[in-house]
């Protein structure tokens, strides 16, 4: 469980967070939507510490970890697994080097070991005979898939995931939906999901957090989200023709 | 005000780029990397260099000494002087900041803008740590061993030079090259070449860090780079050649 209590964030006297206060659930796929520039991102790099916030609370279960120093927070991040907006894979590195990455950094098990980790998760993701190959030479379905092999390489407690579906057909996108969903069930990890992709909201937003301006506008599942009033949410939602005639 | 809060920023990232390693293994595998990246990759360059402006020193002496009162072997001794003093630990790094800094700064420039720092501190690395201080220690180790080879090529390239145009002979050449010889420029060279490998790769290192943006800043970091280490490098120079030779 991941407890966010009135958080607040600026930049240059820009207020871009103000007073956020929800609770992420352990064992759920958690939404956090809204319009570009409505604070998102922001809110996800504070809670995995890449940004410091202003003002509140940030709790990782019974650990406050906005309180933590910068060695203790690089301890709690081995159990966070985050997958980026673009990837962020290693140029360098193949698809198994990438996935390999966090187990050579820290773990002690022997190569076998890593190899049938690496293996495990790959086939996990729905990825196998391209262990060799370099992020350049994969499609961008494949790039996050590959992300998300190396954010749960660990087991982590926590995984983040800014954007997943972006620059995805929506094919792939809702493989990428329904896998980051299947993992979290299955891991039982807390999972916070960067969205403003509405067909991922229908279909695996168990918990929706939405941002307007910098606050928490609206919270619910994606039962409630058919039914809210809520003008700014539905104007958000509900922004095409199309949409508006499935509401 | 902005010099001050970048050096402050720099000497910040320096402090933890110089964190003992996450894991000795993966160091040592970064370092083997970057001595093939930033050393091996650059000793064709450094060899041509070197043996051609051998050469030219060796050959412009030869012309502007005219007086036969100067021995000829002053053209062989000249050129060990300056190969040693200026050209192998002064001027090659002016060539390795831009060869060696600028692909520094526009690989963990480009590692900036594409989140891949940002992945590797989500993961609990420590980014400056992993990236910069394999290429520091990797250019201290690897810039004096190519300095040694500019100087041999060099001297070379000088003594090849006089035997094609016949302006010394082979024997007045090595005489000079031999002669006179204080075993401390080199070790005053050594000192340069160190100096000046920290100043290449901490400060594009710390330029390549620090973009923010997209592929045109990391661009702009690249040629910031090179500008700011070559310039240090010149200050340096002076003030080490002040402290170390008067």
């Amino acid at each position: 469980m991941i407890e966010l209590l009135n958080i607040s964030k600026s930049f240059a006297g820009q207020k871009v967070l103000n007073d956020i206060s929800t609770v992420f659930d352990k064992g759920k796929t958690n939404l956090i939507i809204g319009q570009s520039g409505s604070g998102k991102t922001v809110l996800m790099k504070c809670c995995i510490g890449l940004l410091d916030i202003d003002e509140g609370i940030i709790n990782f279960d019974e650990l406050c970890f906005s309180d933590l120093s910068i060695k203790k927070k690089r301890t709690t991040r081995k159990k966070m697994g985050v997958l980026f907006q673009g990837g962020a894979l290693f140029d360098s590195f193949t698809v198994e080097e990438n996935v390999m990455f966090p187990l050579n950094m820290f773990t002690t098990m022997s190569l076998e070991e890593k190899l049938d980790r690496v293996n495990y998760v790959l086939k996990k993701v729905n990825l196998v005979n391209a262990n060799h190959k370099y992020p350049s030479e994969i499609s961008g379905g494949m790039t996050k898939r590959v992300a998300i092999a190396r954010a749960i390489a660990l087991n982590p407690q926590y995984l983040f995931c800014d954007e997943p579906n972006s620059g995805l057909d929506p094919k792939t996108a809702e493989v990428i939906d329904a896998l980051i969903s299947d993992l979290t069930h299955e891991f039982q990890m807390t999972t916070v999901v960067n969205t403003h992709d509405m067909n991922s909201v229908l279909q695996i937003g168990q918990k929706i957090a939405f941002l307007y301006q910098g606050d928490l506008w609206w919270e619910g599942d994606k039962d409630e989200i058919l039914k809210t009033d809520n003008k700014e949410l539905n104007d958000f939602v509900f922004s095409t023709e199309l949409t508006r005639r499935i509401k | 005000m902005k010099t001050f809060n970048e050096i402050g920023a720099y000497v910040l990232l320096m402090f933890q780029a110089f964190k003992r390693p996450d894991k000795g293994r993966v160091f040592r595998r970064q370092l083997m990397m970057d001595f093939e990246a930033l050393g091996t990759n650059s000793l064709g360059l450094i060899i041509i260099l070197s043996l051609f402006f051998g050469a030219i020193i060796a050959i412009q002496m030869a012309y502007n000494i005219d007086n036969p009162m100067i021995p000829l072997k002053t053209i062989g001794f000249s050129t060990r002087q300056m190969m040693i003093v200026e050209f192998a630990p002064t001027i090659m790094s002016l060539i390795l900041a831009g060869k060696v800094g600028s692909s520094i700064a526009s690989e963990i420039g480009s590692m900036r803008v594409t989140e891949q720092i940002d992945a590797l501190e989500v993961m609990g690395i420590n980014p400056a740590n992993y990236l910069i201080l394999p290429k520091i220690t990797a250019s201290m180790i690897y810039n004096p061993i190519l300095m040694v080879f500019s100087i041999v090529v060099g001297i070379f390239g000088g003594w090849l030079a006089m035997i094609v145009t016949g302006l010394s002979s082979s024997v007045a050449f090595i005489e000079g090259v031999r002669s006179w010889y204080d075993p401390f420029t080199v070790t005053y060279a050594i000192i340069k070449t160190l100096v000046f490998a920290f100043i290449i790769a901490s400060v594009s290192g710390y330029k390549g860090y620090t973009v923010k943006g997209g592929s045109v800043e990391v661009g702009k970091a690249s040629t910031q780079a090179v500008v700011y280490s070559s310039i240090l490098i010149i200050v340096f120079d002076l003030i080490l050649t002040q402290m170390l030779l008067t």
